[in-house]
């Protein structure tokens, strides 16, 4: 019991928020971190439990997306079925995929899903007709108030994280740990790697899509280049399982949040920070600088990824024993 | 029956050039066994190299002379530096050297993006717009000159890779790495070197393609793709695969654009690569067995 006290604990924390905090931008911020919750931990089932690094969640994610945003467009059908259609959706793409990739061993997957996620970004930008292609789509909000997004966001991410520790427990999860530990080893095992790394594969991309359906359904509009868009998804999604820790069942929530934090820090110029002194200390160059801060979020995540990459190659979670070391000064106990 | 020859000339002079960034990246990737995401940011570093040496009145392929050695720098240092590094670490993920590159890539687009803003740039010669004809086919005088020393950079490489001991070391270390440290060979720094002459190589087809397209930060990304999918069509690692690879992408690419329409451009490139992954896993090297 005490090893779910701290998630539980979390949990209630998270749900009681709402009732203390209701600002309207603090509830965006966490309703983007629930959103990120949701889809690093799909990558990390996949890439840190998996063994198979994927470069192109964003082709799920957006999957999701137009599958709520056409759903409406086309059929007037409510974009909350999407949340189920988009999972579902997104899983069928991941199977005819699978099947290709997985009988090859190496790089291969990894360069797949990077052409499928550009590949269904061109042909969602192509087939104008169908999904506005460049203009993209727009649906009406549901609710006016974002209390009930940030539920519905906690609930999937909840349920998200709850299904992957789930399996991990389970006998498909030691599976998907034995085939990125020793593919061989596990084939010889009589473990049938194909078959599991499509079942890995089917659920990240199930869990991803309904996150994409989720994101039509809260801001209301998407566009390929948002939605498919190789930067804001694919790669953010492996920076945040990166950051918290790649193979750990809480690593993306914490990566998640420390990566909206981060772009947060980023956009909004340290809240403001710099332009503040600036302002008081009356020297233009540091409101300069603050500018600059701003338009530097992109160039943070590369230095950032250098950075937890050579220092911190398994992430906070993954290393850290190390990170109480160096930053607590705190030796482990023997 | 013209218009055909067209494409066909148009889309054999484009693959000279990716050849040239395909091999870069080939032999990145057969010595270390790593995909370099960063490849077109280096190509699009070395375009701005062209450009602000254009600014002060140099030639794009004078240019070559000092883009060339500082990419070989700064591959260098990347390697050494980021990359080599990371080896020793023990980690889950195997991918953490090509993450790397990703974030390598993005700070190196960002950087461009500071100094050189969004805007998009362009290279001002003589003979940017110029063009001769052979019978009914016309020829751009740029991409020619580029492909005539691609070629001649190609060959190099080739009798670089064949003929010398450092050539001869590389070929080792793709190979079978443990094998060559065991003969003596340097690894890590055959490594340093290999990173070095991959991004000289593409800076290479930096200055050449800077006369013939727009210069902007972004202009790295659809470049690496370009580079993946040159180096799955000839097999990962082959440097006789990526030259096929590339012009057979350049091909399909002016041939997708002339008989289905503009926006098709880039689709026959992935197109071309799953089905490769479905029907002829290992590229043209499984045929060609060099």
């Amino acid at each position: 019991m005490k090893k779910h006290l701290v998630p539980l604990l979390l949990l209630a924390v998270l749900a009681a928020l709402p009732l203390v905090l209701q600002s309207n931008y603090f509830l965006h911020l966490m309703i983007l971190f629930l959103l990120w919750v949701v889809i690093g931990s799909a990558w990390n089932l996949l890439a840190g439990f998996t063994g198979q690094v994927s470069f192109g969640h964003a082709a799920f994610f957006g999957v999701g997306a137009y599958t709520a945003g056409l759903l409406f467009h086309h059929l007037q059908v409510s974009p909350w079925w999407g949340m189920a259609f988009g999972g579902i959706l997104a899983f069928l793409i991941g199977l005819p995929f699978g099947a290709i990739c997985f009988p090859l061993r190496g790089a291969y997957f990894a360069l797949a899903s990077l052409a499928l996620g550009e590949g269904i970004r061109h042909i969602a930008t192509i087939a104008e007709a169908f999904t506005g292609g460049m203009v993209g789509i727009m649906i009406m909000p549901t609710f006016v108030s974002k209390v009930p997004y940030y539920y519905i966001t906690l609930g999937l991410a909840f349920l998200t994280v709850l299904s992957i520790q789930a399996i991990m427990r389970s006998k498909p999860g030691y599976y998907f740990v034995s085939i990125r530990e020793d593919q061989d080893a596990a084939a010889s095992l009589g473990i049938d790697t194909t078959l599991y790394k499509n079942i890995s594969l089917a659920v990240s991309a199930f869990w991803t899509g309904m996150a994409g359906a989720l994101y039509m359904n809260y801001m209301g509009f998407i566009d390929p280049h948002v939605v498919f868009s190789l930067h804001d998804y694919s790669v953010m999604a492996i920076l945040v399982a990166i950051v918290g820790g790649v193979g750990t069942i809480y690593g993306p929530t914490v990566g998640a949040f420390i990566m909206v934090a981060f772009q947060e820090l980023f956009r909004t110029g340290f809240f403001g920070l710099f332009a503040y002194i600036g302002k008081a200390a009356g020297i233009g160059a540091i409101a300069a600088l603050g500018d600059a801060v701003k338009k530097a979020h992109v160039l943070g995540f590369g230095i950032l990824v250098i950075v937890v990459i050579l220092y911190l190659p398994n992430g906070v979670v993954g290393d850290w024993e190390k990170v109480k070391r160096k930053v607590f000064r705190i030796r482990p106990n023997r | 029956m013209d218009v055909f020859l067209q494409t066909l000339v148009a889309g054999l002079l484009k693959g000279g050039l990716y050849a040239l960034i395909g091999i870069g990246m080939t032999l990145i990737m057969g010595v270390m066994g790593i995909i370099n995401l960063a490849h077109g940011q280096l190509m699009m570093l070395a375009m701005y190299i062209t450009f602000v040496l254009n600014t002060m009145g140099v030639d794009p392929y004078v240019s070559l002379l000092v883009a060339m050695p500082l990419l070989f720098l700064l591959g260098v240092t990347i390697q050494k530096f980021l990359l080599n590094p990371l080896i020793k670490v023990e980690t889950i993920l195997p991918e953490n050297q090509v993450l790397m590159t990703v974030g390598i890539g993005m700070a190196m687009t960002e950087i461009a993006r500071f100094t050189f803003t969004s805007d998009y740039k362009y290279v001002t010669t003589e003979y940017a717009n110029r063009t001769f004809s052979l019978g009914n086919v016309s020829f751009s005088v740029a991409l020619t000159i580029a492909f005539g020393i691609a070629l001649v950079f190609t060959a190099a490489m080739f009798w670089f890779l064949l003929k010398t001991d450092l050539g001869r070391s590389i070929r080792a270390t793709a190979q079978d790495k443990d094998a060559a440290t065991l003969m003596g060979v340097n690894t890590a720094r055959i490594t340093v070197i290999t990173f070095g002459i991959g991004a000289a190589l593409v800076a290479a087809a930096g200055c050449l393609l800077a006369p013939v397209y727009y210069i902007f930060p972004d202009i790295g990304g659809p470049f690496t793709a370009k580079a993946f999918i040159i180096t799955i069509l000839g097999g990962l690692g082959s440097t006789v695969g990526a030259i096929f690879g590339g012009v057979t992408l350049g091909l399909a690419e002016s041939l997708g654009a002339t008989y289905f329409g503009m926006e098709f451009e880039d689709i026959v490139g992935l197109t071309i690569f799953i089905l490769v992954l479905l029907f002829l896993p290992g590229g043209f090297k499984r045929l060609t067995k060099v």
